[in-house]
């Protein structure tokens, strides 16, 4: 044994809750996980290649990970402006405010979707309004091989519900509360000392909050910016109904899992899963990665 | 550059923080403002530094006496040092000092090599070279604090003020971070104003200290003039320990039981009930009685440094505190529970209306 494990600890409980902890994530985690792998192992290497590589889950992976990345990408400013305020201000209906950010958490996704569908559809309260604006956004779609080195092609869509467009604003809506709750704290805990050092030094307020607030929120944004992501790259629930399931249009990756699994192909279902697994895993692991780096700094 | 302050007032809601407050700083000078928590000295400082607003339309900052009051930090050009750092900790320690030449405009923006020679003279001046390099968190508290003070002297300010710069070092790096400070502040010349409650700290850095209490500046003065000559019982409770004797004013002299004091420039009434405040040091002890002196049962004796504190315990009243120096102590013997009698070689007589 090395002598970590024999050395006395004045805090008692180390073994007891390091072997707690090992069970339990070995039965909630690594068990399921493991499954995965040995349904999708039936597949030859082949076989497994031509499920993950069709156009029509190409196509979800692509709409997945893109729709998962704008929303993040999207919730990082907005989340950090949320923070910041419910941090920051004092104002009549701030706690109000501030119950308001965990709703996504709480609310069962499919209320959530249905709800953003019918807002947004072209007779919702919202839908209609785009309408009259002429609403028109880019999306990436997938395009498929045909030799070229760039398999993608930009499409513009001119309504939210029942496009990719529609999917990245569930996903949003979706990843709001983790941003939020992972910067909040460490904004109150900073203090105002640091900005008015800033200043008294003759920063402007921009170099002040580009030189010194954000990089002192980074490790903060950076978890709330992987949770937002991974949580959204997973999201089921509300994207099955604003999106419309159009094959290679709007379904997204978990989706072509499940129609998978409602034919019996197991193999193929998991072999679908565990690519996004990986891909995501490494996001966590980059995301942790650069975290460590901060931390080293002494500032995580 | 001098910096004077007229007739400030500060409300935080209900609660005043400081009451028409005027203070005069010479070019050059070192200040301390000395008071207890929530008496309104960090307030006032950081009115002159411009992170705080004095209400409206009560009172002036002056720099050299031009009119500040309207600008704000950046354009007061004060170098201001926080209690707890607030160092960048993302930065390094060379980082964190060129911070502010960093953050200039372009046309005023020193070149990179002066950039870096400018800084490297502040750290050598705070006597951090060596850590250029590091993060704030991979250094000491006495360390950080060095930096912090380095990193305002880097803008060259008019003036450097300090919020209880010293409070969260432990009491043998305060010491000699105090001493160095004053050091620097001879060197430099740079006016410095700076906030503590540590009366010790006051007395023994500062050209003057402003003694405040409850949002207003009781007492101006050099060292001695405040602990020689408190003008109010609060000062002379504040500036170092005290012995409270209360009685009343009989023919200008205050009576508490069989001893009597001169009443002092205090006065009062006659028959008007007083108090006299007499420092551990001027308490005498001795064998045999005389004409004035109180009995007392010795209770307890503690070494502090130079001195031996000895607790007295008078027949009625309140314990007497003296100090006494070691050779004293040796030549009279004393030992808990003798049975002694207590002079007062001076006090100071107060009308009664004040309690501690």
């Amino acid at each position: 044994m090395r002598p970590l494990f024999k050395q006395r600890r004045v805090v008692p409980g180390f073994g007891l809750s390091l072997g707690c902890t090992v069970l339990y994530l070995g039965v909630i985690v690594l068990i399921p996980l493991s499954a995965l792998f040995f349904k999708s192992a039936r597949l030859t290497w082949p076989q497994f290649k031509t499920v993950v590589s069709s156009d029509a889950v190409m196509a979800a992976y692509t709409l997945s990970f893109e729709a998962a990345l704008v929303a993040a990408l999207v919730n990082l400013p907005l989340g950090l402006l949320v923070a910041w305020v419910l941090a920051r201000y004092r104002f009549p209906g701030r706690r109000f405010l501030d119950a308001m950010i965990d709703l996504p958490f709480a609310l069962p996704t499919a209320v959530a979707g249905i709800t953003l569908t019918t807002i947004y559809s072209d007779s919702g309260w919202i839908g209609r309004w785009l309408e009259t604006v002429h609403f028109h956004a880019p999306w990436l779609m997938w395009r498929g091989f045909d030799g070229s080195w760039w398999p993608f092609e930009v499409q513009q869509f001119t309504s939210v519900s029942y496009t990719p467009i529609g999917i990245a604003i569930a996903l949003i809506f979706i990843g709001l509360p983790f941003v939020v709750r992972t910067v909040q704290p460490v904004l109150q805990d900073m203090g105002l000392d640091i900005e008015e050092a800033a200043a008294s030094l003759g920063a402007s307020r921009w170099q002040t909050l580009r030189r010194v607030v954000l990089p002192e929120l980074r490790p903060a944004l950076l978890s709330g910016f992987a949770l937002a992501f991974a949580r959204a790259l997973g999201e089921y629930g509300s994207v099955v109904f604003i999106s419309g399931n159009t094959p290679l249009q709007t379904e997204i990756a978990p989706i072509k899992i499940v129609q998978e699994l409602e034919q019996n192909h197991y193999a193929e279902a998991t072999s679908i899963a565990i690519v996004i697994l990986l891909a995501s895993f490494f996001v966590l692991l980059t995301v942790n990665l650069l975290q460590r780096h901060y931390a080293r700094r002494g500032m995580a | 550059m001098s910096i004077e302050v007229r007739n400030i007032s500060k409300s935080f809601g209900a609660f005043q923080a400081l009451a028409d407050v005027s203070l005069r700083v010479e070019s050059g000078e070192l200040v301390a403002l000395l008071g207890p928590s929530g008496s309104g000295k960090t307030t006032l400082l950081r009115i002159i530094a411009g992170l705080e607003t004095p209400d409206h339309g009560s009172g002036s900052v002056l720099f050299h006496q031009e009119d500040v009051t309207a600008h704000n930090a950046g354009q007061r050009q004060v170098g201001f040092v926080f209690q707890h750092y607030a160092l960048f900790r993302h930065m390094t320690v060379f980082e964190n000092v060129a911070f502010g030449l960093r953050v200039r405009p372009r046309n005023v923006r020193p070149d990179r090599a002066t950039i870096r020679q400018r800084v490297s003279d502040l750290l050598r001046l705070v006597q951090i070279e060596a850590l250029a390099e590091r993060y704030p968190a991979q250094l000491s508290g006495g360390q950080r604090q060095r930096v912090a003070l380095a990193r305002a002297m880097a803008v060259e300010p008019r003036v450097l003020l300090l919020d209880e710069p010293f409070g969260a070092l432990d009491a043998k790096v305060r010491r000699e971070l105090r001493r160095w400070l004053r050091r620097l502040h001879d060197e430099t010349g740079i006016t410095t104003v700076f906030v503590t409650h540590d009366q010790e700290e006051a007395l023994e850095v500062a050209d003057r200290i402003a003694v405040m209490n409850k949002a207003r500046i009781e007492q101006i003065g050099t060292p001695e003039q405040v602990y020689e000559h408190p003008v109010s019982p609060f000062v002379y409770d504040f500036l170092g320990k005290v012995n409270l004797f209360r009685g009343r004013l009989e023919d200008g002299r205050l009576t508490v039981g069989g001893s009597q004091f001169g009443a002092g420039a205090a006065g009062g009434e006659e028959g008007s009930a007083a108090v006299a405040f007499v420092r551990p040091h001027d308490v005498e002890v001795a064998r045999h009685a005389n004409g004035n002196s109180i009995p007392a049962r010795v209770d307890h004796i503690s070494f502090v440094g130079p001195f031996v504190h000895v607790l007295l315990m008078p027949k009625n009243g309140e314990p007497i505190e003296a100090a006494l120096p070691r050779e004293r102590w040796r030549e009279l013997n004393l030992q808990p529970a003798d049975e002694v009698f207590v002079e007062i070689r001076s006090a100071r007589v107060f009308a009664d209306d004040y309690s501690i």
